[in-house]
This record gives C-alpha cells, sequence and structure tokens, in this order.
C-alpha cells in the first residue's frame, strides 16, 4: 500500500480505507444494531400471528410459536369480516390508482404542454390546494358527501380521492423535463391532442407513472381517516377502518393478540410486495439525481 | 430548432390555430382533476367555514334554511374561552400535541439525518439492505404499526418483558395518563401543584397541568412517529448528501480536517435546505395526529389530539359548529407554525428567498399537507416522492430515463 508522509511525520496511508477499518466495524455494528430495533417489531408480528392467545400472552418476546398455530388466520378468514375488509381495500385502491394515473397525467401534461387561458390560475389553485392539511378536511369533506347522498356508497369512498394535487404536481414536473420534439412530430402527422398525449406521451411517462402508482397505491390503501368519515356501514370497511376497530375491541374479548397480529401482517403484504417490486425505484428516486 | 426565419410566419400561424385548440383541450385535460379538487376540497371548506359559526345540529343538510342558524363566533370563542368542559378538553388536546411536536419533530430530525449519514459511508457495503431496514416501518399503514405498538407496549407485553428483565417494572403503556414531566417531579417530593400554578391557567388548563410534559401514553405515540417517519426522512437526506460533490469533501479532508468537523463545519451547512424541509414537514404533519389515537387510545391516557377532537365532537358528539372550529384553530396553528418556523430559521446567505423556498423542487408547505392525507405510517412518503421527482426533473435526471 502506497504510503505518504506528512509535515509533521505522521504516514498517511493513501487507501483510505485501511486506517478506517475498527470504524467501519464500529460502523456495521450500529447499524445491524439499529436495523434490528427497526426489523424486529415486524418479526415479532409475524411470529405472533402464529401462537395461540395463552401463548402470545405468556410468551410476549419469543420469536418461535411454542406451538404453531394458524387458528388467528383461520378465524381472521372464516369468522370475522376480514375478507370483505380485503376485497373493499382492493377496490378502492386498484380504482384509485387507475383514476389518478390518468387523471392526474391529463391534468398535468395540459398544465406542462398545453397553452391556454386560465392555465396560470388552475396552477395556482392547485398548489395553493395542497397546502391545506389533511385533517382539517375530515368534517369538511364528509359534509359534501353527505349533501351529495354518496355517503356509504363506493362512490363516497372513492371518488373524493380520485385525484390529489400532489400526483398531479408531480406529473407537470416530468412533463416539463421531457423535449418537445417526439410530440412536435406526431402532430405534425396529424395526430390530435388527446391522441398524441395517449400514445405518445403517456409511453414515455413510465418512470412518473410508476412513482405515481406506488404513491397512489399505498396512499390510498393505508388511507384511515377518509374512511372514517365517508362510511358507517360494515360491508363498506376497509381494512384500516375493520382492523382499527378489531384494535378497540370490536370482535368478542379479551387482547386476541395473534388476531389482531395476523390481521396487521396480512393488510401490510400488498404494500410490501409492491415495496419490494419497485424497490430500487422507490430507494434510487431520491438518489439518482446524481448518476456517479 | 434551427430553421427559422423563412417558416416563421406559416409556423406562428399553425401555433396560433393550435391554441384555439388547446384552450379547449386543455379545460378539457384539467377538467376532471378540477372539478374533483372543487368539489372535494374548496367546496367542503367553504362549507365547513360555514359550520363552524352555525349550529348546526347534525339534521338534516347545514346549508339549507332552517337546518342551522348563524350564531358568529361563538364556537370559535367557546374553545378558546377556557370557561366550558369542551375549552377544557380542546386546552388539554391542545397541550398533549404540543409535547409531541416537540419532541417528535427534533428526534426525528435528528435520527434520520444520523441514519442518511451512517448509510451513505462510502466504506459500507450492502447500504441497500440497510437503508430498506430503515425504511421499512414507513412502508406500513399507521392502522397495522399501531396495533404492532399495542402488543409491544401492553401491561404484559413485550417491552414490559423486557424492562422487568432488567429488574424494573414497567408501567401499563397506553392507559397511564401521567406525565413525565410530573413523574420526575414525584421522585423529588413534588406531587401536588404549588398554588401559583394551579390557580391559573390559560384555554383552561392550568399552568400545572401545561407543564405535566407528554403523558406516558403519548411518549408511545411520539417513539412510534420517530420508528415510523425516520425512515422517509433519512431517503430526503440521502438525496441530498448525493448532491454534495465529492470534490468538496475531498478540498476538506486536504485542508487536514477531522471527519467531526467536515461534519459540522461543511456537510451540515451544506444540507440545510433540507434540514428545513424536513422541519416544516415533521411540523405540519406532527400537528395533525388522529389515525393512531383513532386505532391506539381514542384520546384515554391524555392522548386527546385537537384532530381527533374534532372528530369526536363532531361525530360522536354531534356538536359540528364546534367540531369544524377546531378544524380551523388547527390549521391556523398549522400555518402559524410553519411560518414561525420559516422566521426563526431563516438564512441570511447564500440562497435567495424565492429560491429556497422551492429549493426541493416545490414549496414544502404545499406538498407536506398532502403527505399528511395519506394514511401511510411514514406520513410524508408523498411529499419525498414529489421533493425527489422534482429535484430529478430539475437536473434532468428524468429526461435520461426517458432515453433509456
Amino acid at each position: 500500500m502506497k504510503t505518504i508522509t506528512s509535515y509533521d511525520g505522521t504516514v498517511i496511508p493513501v487507501n483510505r480505507s485501511r486506517p478506517l477499518r475498527a470504524g467501519t466495524i464500529v460502523l456495521y455494528v450500529a447499524l445491524i444494531a439499529i436495523a434490528l430495533v427497526y426489523i424486529f417489531p415486524f418479526l415479532l408480528s409475524i411470529a405472533t400471528s402464529f401462537k395461540t392467545d395463552a401463548d402470545a400472552a405468556a410468551n410476549p418476546l419469543s420469536l418461535i410459536p411454542a406451538t404453531f398455530s394458524t387458528a388467528a388466520y383461520e378465524r381472521l378468514f372464516n369468522a370475522s369480516n376480514f375478507p370483505v375488509w380485503f376485497k373493499n381495500s382492493t377496490i378502492v385502491a386498484v380504482i384509485v390508482t387507475l383514476g389518478r394515473v390518468f387523471f392526474n397525467s391529463l391534468a398535468g401534461y395540459a398544465l406542462a404542454r398545453l397553452k391556454f387561458k386560465g392555465r396560470g390560475a388552475i396552477f395556482a389553485f392547485i398548489v395553493g390546494v395542497m397546502a391545506v392539511p389533511g385533517v382539517v378536511l375530515l368534517i369538511p369533506r364528509f359534509l359534501v358527501i353527505n349533501q351529495l347522498g354518496i355517503y356509504n356508497t363506493y362512490a363516497g369512498l372513492i371518488v373524493p380521492l380520485l385525484v390529489d394535487a400532489a400526483g398531479i404536481f408531480i406529473m407537470k414536473n416530468f412533463f416539463e423535463s421531457v423535449p418537445p420534439a417526439v410530440e412536435e412530430a406526431a402532430r405534425i402527422d396529424g395526430a390530435g391532442t388527446f391522441r398524441v398525449f395517449w400514445s405518445v406521451v403517456l409511453p414515455m411517462a413510465r418512470p412518473a407513472l410508476v412513482t405515481l402508482i406506488i404513491l397512489s397505491f399505498q396512499g390510498s390503501w393505508n388511507e384511515l381517516s377518509h374512511f372514517i368519515v365517508s362510511t358507517n356501514r360494515p360491508e363498506l370497511f376497509t381494512l384500516t377502518r375493520g382492523v382499527a376497530d378489531l384494535a378497540a375491541g370490536g370482535l368478542g374479548q379479551g387482547t386476541q393478540f395473534p388476531l389482531q397480529l395476523g390481521a396487521a401482517v396480512v393488510m401490510t403484504v400488498p404494500v410490501i410486495v409492491l415495496f419490494f417490486v419497485f424497490q430500487k425505484r422507490i430507494m434510487n428516486a431520491s438518489g439518482g439525481a446524481v448518476k456517479e | 430548432m434551427s430553421d427559422v426565419t423563412s417558416s416563421g410566419t406559416a409556423k406562428r400561424r399553425a401555433r396560433g390555430g393550435r391554441q384555439g385548440g388547446e384552450t379547449a383541450a386543455g379545460w378539457l385535460f384539467v377538467s376532471p382533476a378540477v372539478i374533483i379538487l372543487v368539489l372535494f376540497l374548496l367546496v367542503p371548506i367553504i362549507m365547513a367555514l360555514w359550520v363552524s359559526v352555525s349550529d348546526w345540529g347534525g339534521r338534516g343538510s347545514p346549508v339549507q334554511p332552517g337546518n342551522a342558524g348563524f350564531v358568529g363566533f361563538s364556537n370559535y370563542g367557546e374553545l378558546l374561552g377556557g370557561e366550558t368542559l369542551e375549552a377544557r378538553q380542546f386546552g388539554q388536546a391542545l397541550r398533549n400535541n404540543f409535547y409531541y411536536v416537540l419532541f417528535v419533530v427534533p428526534v426525528q430530525t435528528i435520527v434520520s439525518l444520523l441514519l442518511a449519514i451512517l448509510v451513505n459511508n462510502k466504506m459500507l457495503k450492502a447500504k441497500g439492505a440497510f437503508r430498506t431496514a430503515f425504511y421499512f416501518p414507513s412502508v406500513t399503514s399507521s392502522v397495522a404499526i399501531t396495533v404492532i405498538f399495542l402488543f409491544l407496549f401492553s401491561a404484559t407485553g413485550a417491552v414490559n418483558r423486557f424492562v422487568s428483565a432488567l429488574g424494573a417494572e414497567g408501567p401499563n403503556w397506553f392507559m397511564d395518563p401521567r406525565g413525565l414531566i410530573h413523574i420526575f417531579l414525584g421522585n423529588f417530593g413534588v406531587d401536588t401543584a404549588p398554588t401559583a400554578l394551579a390557580n391559573h391557567g390559560f384555554l383552561g388548563v392550568t399552568w400545572w397541568e401545561w407543564l405535566s410534559g407528554p403523558s406516558v401514553a403519548m411518549s408511545v405515540f411520539m417513539f412510534m412517529a420517530i420508528f415510523t417517519t425516520s425512515g422517509t426522512f433519512m431517503l430526503l437526506f440521502i438525496a441530498a448528501l448525493q448532491q454534495i460533490p465529492g470534490e468538496v469533501e475531498e478540498a476538506a479532508m486536504v485542508d487536514g480536517t477531522t471527519a467531526w468537523q467536515r461534519m459540522r463545519l461543511v456537510t451540515i451547512p451544506m444540507l440545510r435546505p433540507t434540514i428545513f424541509t424536513v422541519i416544516t414537514l415533521g411540523l405540519i404533519g406532527t400537528w395533525q395526529v388522529f389515525d393512531q389515537i383513532y386505532t391506539g387510545s381514542q384520546g384515554q391516557g391524555n392522548t386527546m389530539t385537537p384532530a381527533f377532537l374534532s372528530y369526536q365532537t363532531s361525530f360522536i358528539g354531534q356538536n359540528w359548529g364546534q367540531g369544524a372550529a377546531i378544524a380551523f384553530i388547527l390549521f391556523a396553528i398549522i400555518v402559524t407554525m410553519t411560518i414561525i418556523q420559516r422566521i426563526v430559521l431563516r438564512e441570511k446567505d447564500t440562497i435567495p428567498k424565492r429560491k429556497r423556498f422551492y429549493k426541493d423542487g416545490v414549496p414544502p408547505v404545499a406538498v407536506a399537507a398532502t403527505g399528511g392525507s395519506t394514511g401511510s405510517a411514514g406520513g410524508p412518503t408523498a411529499a419525498v416522492a414529489v421533493a425527489a421527482v422534482g429535484e430529478a426533473a430539475t437536473t434532468g435526471d428524468v429526461n435520461s430515463e426517458v432515453k433509456e
């Protein structure tokens, strides 16, 4: 290994990795310890969901069930409303995701590319709308949903979520970064505005659309407050609403931790799958700006 | 576009013709989004403003004559007057949430910054695995994570088992309403309020109660918030760290600085805009605690927050005017806090004001709000993505991805 000697006689190795070796080990130990803190609750939840109620109460820290039991899951799927909640969450999340992908990119494209009167005003409106904190909208949203007669309907669950200002912002930013040459070529070939958007622009927008799909699906799957104010009919409960009520003691007596944790585990699976499918994109979306 | 002059007039005419078509198309394209946003964001706010100055009792429609009467600002006055039971509840909710904000915002900023710096270390292998681990809690829903914490922190749960293994006795976390500062003072025999503090107060809550600190139950929610949001903010910091050119650090190394000096004098100052964003997002998010309280405690154990109180007052108590008034006071608090933060943390040098505001591609306030409305435990995930995409777009990265 090459070294250089500095003015005061200390030898400085040129390869930087060597003197830090002890430091690097400390770093690894620290990171692994922290990572365990972050992951352990989830491992424990999975383990506990396969325990019996008694076992869960007696050995809350054990990662291995004393007797392996699927009773919690059997109850969840056969003797509770869980399948209904799962179905509702799926319906809502899929439609909301499709709607957001379509409507947000339509609006984002128009704001980025089309020149029309009122564009500036609409953009200002959308930015203004983004500034309203979600929780402030709880009661207001209910009032309008009720007024429109869509309280306790799928429409009430879905329609208010179909567009989000942040998504429009993402798409607008993206379309502004795409060189207009391709579209111009398509236009010269005589394609109409919608046709250009649909068959030329949208296929190019894949990276932004993927971001939008992740955010929309995760957002609507994990949403709780909107589903609290838009329905009180158990048949329309989503997973978040159903499991939240379950946690508050909705299903019989006792704590029933295996059942509750089983529900938490199952409801997490779809977003985890989404996360791992698009992991590179999520983790690098932020880091990708600098190519090294 | 190198061919100019000769076809200039023709082009202009074509564009002029298209502009007419573009107006129709433009409005057609934005209309679904605008209709939904107006219908479910603008109209609701106007309606709720009306309800907040009315005595609507939940029957019929508040906008039909006869169902609700105008009562001026009495709903607001009652809440802030400190006389009634509702005012007391509201004062307590503000206190609980105040301590929540006070602890969570700084801690989550520091933790996420530390995680980012650790994970961004050049020597480190398996960066991706560590990032994934730290980001993992941010992916799950706030409901699922609350259920998990209810289990971990139950009276005979994992945490208390661990505590008793260390020879101490853990509290019944989610049920414990005692304030941490009160508990601490109690250790020194101070367990009753000095009369000066007990006889006077603010918003219906005595000063002694204001000084209680967060309740034991609230502390669990605070810990949970840090646990779930630090991964999201870590991603923001990692992005910012990677924006710092390697030469800067190398130059500092050549100057003979220690790692700590480089961190303090080079890295942190260069991260200022991101720190600013994270604090803004944190302030906005932490004033909106709702999902966790709904799932975990329903406000028991001194965990009531203004957001949950607003819901409870309206939907359970059927006192809609007051519920809406709470929502608007909360709105005012959030706006005020972000303005104060902006003034306090103002940068006197480097980045001009306007540019700083848009440093991460979007106005942080705007984005934060949207993050808060999604139900992810990680809260401002959307915000991070917006910021990231914004940044990518400005540096032209998205372009390169399109070409791939």
